[in-house]
């Protein structure tokens, strides 16, 4: 049992830090500052994720033989902290996360050979087609249909909160093909041209006034049964792969270590009434210091996974842990955000957020994005599985409940 | 970067298992832990001991903590033989061969009457006179204190209290006239002892450390104790969990096992998490104290805070799922209850070391 690190890695460091200084340009660091979500800007990012395939990193988790990097997870885990240090904006994960491990996990040869070189380049930017407005948590009882017809299927229906479908031109979706039987057994994994006719798309404004997420519509939409992944009726087999490799691919802990420095260095410029600085209010340091030893407490659990993965086994019950922790120290932190900025985050400028803009901040730039990034990261525990669902994922994996 | 146990490591955790679960004889546990080397665990080879470090003693206690054994391994072997351990060659080679034979007994006595655990906030005085030192003053629950052969007592030789200078330990035979002990037992069950010392005389030879300089190693083994508290802790809550989802699935109302109610499912997903988290603060302190990171001390400050607010949250809810029957003295969850509500009063309680990790 040690924390050394790897000579390797330090070195490994070394690069990756060399190579963000020299590649990312202002706008790209602009738009990574003024991302209050998740999904960065799409115009800047796409830029982004074009400098890294280019020196050939933009899927590090991918086997190298389709175009990932070779390394090592302690690699991979120094490179995602790197590009958090430097403020890079994060790549869109709905392909390079998402779609592309499903394709490489049960795609055809042709699938593969057509679409991985496309989501590595950023020429094809990918949405996901799972939640339904009847179908949240209880994604098994989607409704969207898809019919046989020949070749094809004909798909109708509705798709909702489907994240950046008003900038994407390629769909990955499930759709059910049986009615009968169990709900999880009549589901099919397809992909989709976002051009295709019958194809509406109506973005959906957020709490943040942006519109991230949207509703599609479906209507009479064909489909060419080449685009299936997967067996007919089997992509549940698909989507719960998908979500596995979702749950244990992300490390929470680097990125809340950060806003928490940077929490630390504002509140060191905020007087109270009392006058000293806010920093060293003992309720204020009391809260921030909670937030902090939790984050201590998550790279660490973040840390054993890692280990376990480099072993070759199976982290299990910790991988589902993080997701929870994770979103919801998000929450506290973004959070304690606005607490420490007082009324000054209340100063509501959208149009400042815009990287590249005309509308220049009133305040310091780290006051335009506290309220933007407490408003969006309520999101965070409702997505990719909400935390109630989490929780019963826990309670009967783990404990067998 | 690694977290698995070595061999020998697997070895010591499951040997200790086996014996925690193997009904021993509360009265010969001494003898056996002597004869098992574990009270030779830390101590370095020259002196006789096993060389073993932060993590042996770690793998112990955790084991300890599940089986629930009372024991008096944190006050004779964690503080009175972490002070040894320091101590000059002359003190180590009178002692720990006695220590590690089961024969030698000990207790540190830091904590005063109205003062918050610390030890610079320490009051007792110890003045010099005819080349000796007379010490006068009180501590209070002194663990193991009315067992102990011998006990080390913190006290001031100089400054006021506050001052992490002009602190001096002592070793003191509680048979030595002027001294009071008032033996009491402890809420989980643990003994300890109330110190009255009036006009107590030593000589010389009993201060441990250097004069006024006794500070820095007693808060390195005040750490290590931490440590080691952090290892039981994390023990006795995986059996408050382990006990409550088993109850959960046994117990009946409504017709259904009251564990397949989602609002309790949640509560214990949380306790889950609580443990979890428990356990990766305990790695994270234990590793960075034993490889000297610089962060090691916040470490520690975060895992003692977290012993007292995961351990409340798990044992209550530990409790409120037993029911009537986490109530009663009957089951095992009362005792570990117990365990861990001791746990966040000794050696600085969670909002003491929240406060101390915010300071940085």
């Amino acid at each position: 049992m040690d924390l050394k690190v790897p000579e390797q890695e330090r070195h490994f460091r070394e690069e990756v830090r060399a190579f963000l200084n020299e590649s990312l340009t202002p706008e790209i660091l602009e738009a990574g500052r003024k991302t209050t979500s998740v999904f960065a800007p799409v115009k800047e990012v796409m830029a982004w994720q074009r400098l890294l395939h280019a020196k050939g990193w933009a899927a590090p988790h991918w086997p190298k033989e389709y175009g990932g990097t070779g390394w090592s997870v302690g690699q991979r885990a120094v490179f995602a902290e790197e590009l958090v240090r430097a403020e890079a904006p994060p790549l869109i994960p709905m392909g390079l996360q998402m779609c592309g491990p499903c394709l490489i996990g049960f795609g055809t040869e042709e699938q593969k050979a057509h679409y991985l070189p496309r989501i590595l380049s950023g020429e094809d930017i990918w949405c996901q087609g799972y939640s339904e407005p009847g179908a949240g948590s209880d994604l098994a009882s989607l409704k969207t249909f898809a019919e046989s017809d020949g070749d094809d299927y004909v798909i109708n229906g509705t798709k909702i909160w489907t994240t950046y479908a008003h900038h994407a031109n390629r769909m990955f979706l499930l759709v059910r093909t049986r009615r009968d039987g169990k709900p999880q057994a009549g589901i099919t994994f397809l992909l989709l041209d976002m051009n295709t006719p019958g194809i509406t798309v109506d973005p959906i404004v957020g709490l943040d006034e942006v519109p991230e997420q949207c509703q599609v519509f479906f209507d009479n939409v064909r489909v060419p049964k080449r685009n299936r992944v997967g067996e007919e009726n089997d992509g549940w087999t698909v989507a719960k792969y998908l979500l596995t490799f979702e749950r244990g691919g992300q490390d929470y802990a680097p990125a809340l270590g950060v806003q928490l420095q940077r929490l630390k260095q504002i509140a060191a410029r905020q007087t109270t009434a009392g006058g000293g600085s806010l920093r060293e209010d003992p309720v204020w340091a009391h809260k921030v210091a909670a937030c902090e030893s939790e984050v201590l407490a998550l790279s660490f659990t973040e840390k054993r996974i890692k280990s376990a993965l480099s072993a070759g086994k199976d982290p299990g019950a910790l991988s589902s842990m993080t997701k929870i922790l994770g979103t919801e120290l998000q929450q506290r932190v973004t959070e304690l955000g606005i607490e420490t900025l007082g009324s000054q985050a209340l100063v509501w400028q959208p149009q400042a957020l815009v990287p590249g803009g005309d509308e220049a901040p009133l305040g310091p730039e780290y006051a335009l994005t506290a309220m933007a990034s407490y408003l969006n990261a309520r999101a965070c525990s409702i997505y990719g599985g909400s935390n109630e669902v989490q929780r019963g994922i826990i309670a009967k994996a783990v404990l067998g409940l | 970067m690694n977290f698995s146990l070595s061999d020998e490591q697997q070895m010591l955790a499951d040997s200790a298992r086996r014996f925690v679960q193997g009904g021993y004889q509360p009265e010969a546990l001494w003898r056996q832990f002597a004869e098992l080397g574990w009270l030779a665990l830390p101590f370095d080879e020259d002196d006789g001991g096993l060389g073993a470090g932060l993590v042996e003693t770690m793998v112990l206690l955790e084991e300890l903590g599940r089986g629930g054994v009372t024991t008096p391994y944190l006050a004779t072997v964690v503080l009175g033989g972490g002070i040894l351990r320091r101590a000059d060659a002359a003190c180590r080679a009178r002692y720990l061969p006695d220590l590690m034979a089961g024969d030698l007994q000990l207790a540190l006595a830091v904590d005063e009457q109205e003062r918050v655990f610390a030890p610079e906030n320490t009051a007792l005085q110890a003045c010099e006179e005819g080349g000796g030192f007379v010490l006068n003053g009180r501590k209070t629950v002194v663990l193991n204190g009315d067992q102990a052969d011998r006990i080390l007592v913190l006290a001031r030789t100089g400054g006021e209290p506050g001052d992490q200078r002009g602190l001096s330990l002592f070793l003191l035979d509680p048979g030595s006239p002027g001294v009071t002990l008032t033996p009491h037992r402890l809420v989980d069950g643990h003994r300890a002892a109330r110190l009255q010392l009036d006009g107590v005389r030593l000589s010389a030879d009993a201060l441990i450390f250097e004069k006024d300089a006794a500070f820095e190693p007693v808060r390195q083994v005040l750490d290590e104790a931490i440590l080691a508290l952090g290892a039981e802790a994390v023990g006795a809550l995986s059996v408050l969990l382990d006990d409550t989802v088993e109850y959960s699935k046994t117990r009946k109302q409504f017709g259904v096992p009251i564990g397949s109610f989602q609002v309790l499912q949640h509560r214990m997903a949380d306790m889950f998490m609580a443990l979890e988290q428990t356990r990766s603060l305990l790695l994270a302190a234990t590793l960075k104290t034993l490889e000297g990171h610089d962060d090691a001390r916040q470490a520690v400050h975060a895992l003692k805070a977290r012993i007292g607010g995961a351990g409340r949250h798990i044992a209550q809810e530990a409790v409120q799922l037993h029911g009537g029957m986490g109530m009663t003295d009957e089951l095992a969850v009362g005792r570990y209850f117990k365990r861990i509500t001791a746990m966040d009063g000794l050696f600085g309680g969670a909002d003491q070391h929240l406060a101390a990790f915010a300071r940085g």
